[in-house]
């Protein structure tokens, strides 16, 4: 594996390094008015997240005027990653953006595009620091409680009542970090409060018997939240069951494939999570941005989404989690 | 000296009542059936679990087997929707025996030690299922009506999934008590010197044993499947280890030739007062772990003693 990767990049290096030495003087002159190309790497091909992404990245490379690469290995691996950025160097792009499937495998070959000028930036799944300039998250724990908060308000009926929550693993840190986030924010919804949490562990008889049990410690609950793609299918399963469909609505985090049965009957009349196609939109409008030498000290707009601010570390949230009910969970099933 | 069983059966019925003081709902009729119902797949695995463990095997592949069938059951709802329910679970235990059958036969035939055996194939289930379905879910808008309602319909207050648990458990104590097969299983694991000088080959009972508890876990993953209504890789991750844990604290002993039905009914019940009771009163999750740990340890020390006991009844004899 390592000595196949090493060829390639010897390759990649022969291919470039003329090219490179050509370039260097004009690469750095790119500005607001020059067509700027743009490498979009996906983790694989084939798969209904990436279409839907470059579906997004295609809407906003006309206006912007980019000419947009869209890519990726056919399996979702490493190595198949480093061919193609590779192969993106030979091609002489302006920008580089990807969603690594190892953070550090990745790296070595994106130096090597930044050091030919190429921009480098990493959306959905992060590269280490040291691989790119920016990464653009598809949002933040902070908007993702804000974002649930609010979905539990709108579902409680007169915005007021129990809510209860069915996490993953008590050790679980993202899981944490969100149910952290989600009690900050629930202190702007006073009518809301939180009765328990449970631990389904991701795995779903457990979190199908935490939620029966949930039900019954407190059957004036107004709203079930689970924040876990196992643990919502199951909490709606559990309702389900219990002949509870619209009197207990379940909301929270989830994927449209997996609750759309549940969406249609009313178990879950809405959840949230981020949108592909509006992060193929946002990656691409700041790949081009830095491209043409805007900075990611300033916030990069976005246009349509509004802007994104970088942290410390370049990190960026793209913004809140894009809310799906019946009217378009079936535009959204087929795609994740 | 009371019985083991007996005593496993004091101990269910106090852990019963101290939860019902705590609160009283958990003692509803309604209730009680749904803590059968979610005992019901338990016990299935952990009646097939236990013919293995009698003939001095074990399986650890039980929950990858389960997840591979239903995966395979999931998988043919999907493309023969209107084939119904009796047919699929028909294939999911086909599929499951297929699998036992060569958990049994590496056993049998190459004389591996059956924990490397079962590790093995435990992962090589789990490594097909994500071949088979690519990595992908099948949801619940993906299965036929028939194939969701098969274990939820109710018959005198239990659904089908109690029942099938009911009457396995009935075969299994009228085969293990009368039938010449269950008793050649004790035989085998009991002294196999002993049952091949009686004329049973103690490998042929292992194959017959891993054979049923992989038919058992192919039907037990269809009804996996479509009591969650969700069929993916990790369906049942480490369910393994709760069968056996309910096989040890029924008091089926690990070296073999002991154990019998009810009181691994019994083991499975204890698991299942314990796991739908701890959440409702409330218990933080680290302490339910520790409990859960707390009294598989204690059923091990219950079966060190019982090991001795009849090895000091084997001396006095000898003396």
């Amino acid at each position: 594996m390592t000595r196949r990767g090493l060829s390639f990049a010897a390759l990649a290096l022969a291919m470039a390094l003329p090219a490179a030495l050509i370039g260097c003087g004009s690469r750095d002159a790119t500005n607001a008015s020059e067509r700027v190309r743009i490498g979009i790497v996906a983790k694989s091909l084939g798969n209904g997240f990436f279409d839907a992404v470059h579906k997004g990245a295609a809407e906003a490379a006309g206006p912007l005027d980019v000419d947009l690469i869209f890519t990726g290995p056919t399996t979702p691996t490493a190595e198949g990653q480093i061919e193609v950025v590779n192969a993106l160097i030979a091609q002489r792009v302006d920008a580089i953006a990807i969603s690594a499937n190892d953070p550090d495998a990745v790296v070595p070959a994106l130096q090597r595009a930044a050091q030919r000028g190429i921009k480098v930036i990493s959306y959905d799944s992060a590269v280490a620091e040291a691989g790119r300039v920016a990464h653009l998250a598809p949002s933040s724990d902070q908007l993702i409680g804000e974002t649930v908060a609010q979905l539990a308000a709108e579902l409680a009926p007169g915005g007021k009542g129990k809510i209860a929550v069915v996490s993953a693993t008590p050790t679980s840190t993202n899981q944490n970090a969100w149910l952290a986030q989600l009690k900050q924010a629930l202190t702007a919804h006073p009518g809301l409060e939180l009765a328990a949490v449970a631990y389904g562990d991701d795995v779903s008889d457990k979190s199908y018997r935490e939620t029966t049990a949930l039900l019954q410690q407190h059957p004036d609950l107004a709203v079930m939240i689970s924040l876990s793609s196992v643990g919502i299918v199951a909490a709606a399963r559990a309702v389900e069951d219990r002949g509870l469909t619209g009197k207990l609505p379940v909301t929270g985090l989830g994927l449209p494939s997996e609750l759309a049965g549940y969406v249609k009957r009313g178990v879950v009349p809405k959840f949230a999570i981020w949108n592909p196609i509006d992060l193929g939109y946002a990656t691409t409008q700041i790949a081009a941005r830095i491209a043409r030498g805007e900075s990611i000290s300033q916030p990069i707009s976005i246009e349509r989404l509004g802007s994104v601010t970088f942290d410390a570390n370049g990190v960026g949230a793209m913004g809140k989690p894009f809310v799906y009910d019946a009217r378009n969970i079936d535009e959204f099933a087929g795609v994740f | 000296m009371l019985s083991r069983d007996l005593r496993l059966g004091i101990a269910t019925l106090l852990l019963f009542a101290a939860v019902t003081a705590a609160f009283p709902q958990f003692a509803r009729p309604d209730n009680l059936a749904g803590v059968l119902n979610d005992s019901a797949i338990l016990i299935l695995l952990a009646l097939g679990q236990m013919l293995v463990i009698l003939t001095r095997g074990i399986d650890l592949s039980v929950a990858a087997n389960l997840a591979l069938c239903g995966m395979i059951a999931a998988l043919f709802n999907r493309h023969f929707p209107d084939a119904g329910a009796l047919s699929t679970v028909a294939i999911a235990l086909v599929c499951g025996a297929l699998l036992g059958a060569c958990n049994g036969l590496l056993v049998w035939k190459l004389r591996l030690p059956p924990i490397v055996v079962t590790l093995g194939t435990m992962s090589i289930f789990r490594g097909a299922i994500y071949q088979l379905s690519g990595g992908v879910w099948v949801n619940d808008n993906e299965m036929s009506p028939a194939f969701l309602d098969l274990v939820r319909y109710r018959f005198l207050g239990l659904t089908t999934l109690a029942w099938t648990a009911v009457i396995a458990a009935l075969a299994a104590f009228i085969c293990l008590r009368y039938l010449r097969t269950g008793r050649d299983l004790y035989a085998a694991g009991g002294n196999p010197s002993a049952a091949t000088a009686a004329g049973i080959d103690p490998g042929r009972m292992q194959f017959i044993a891993y054979t049923i508890c992989g038919a058992i876990a192919g039907v037990c993953g269809y009804l996996w499947v479509a009591r969650f209504a969700v069929a993916y890789t990790d369906i049942a991750l480490g369910f393994e280890l709760e069968v056996i844990a309910a096989c040890l604290i029924g008091g089926v002993a690990i070296a073999g030739g002991i154990g019998t039905v009810t009181g691994v009914l019994l083991g499975c019940l204890f698991i299942g007062v314990i796991r739908n009771a701890l959440p409702l009163v409330g218990i933080s999750p680290f302490w339910q772990m520790y409990i859960n740990g707390v009294v598989i340890t204690v059923a091990a020390l219950m079966s060190a003693r019982q090991r001795t006991e009849k090895r000091s009844i084997l001396e006095a004899e000898r003396a």
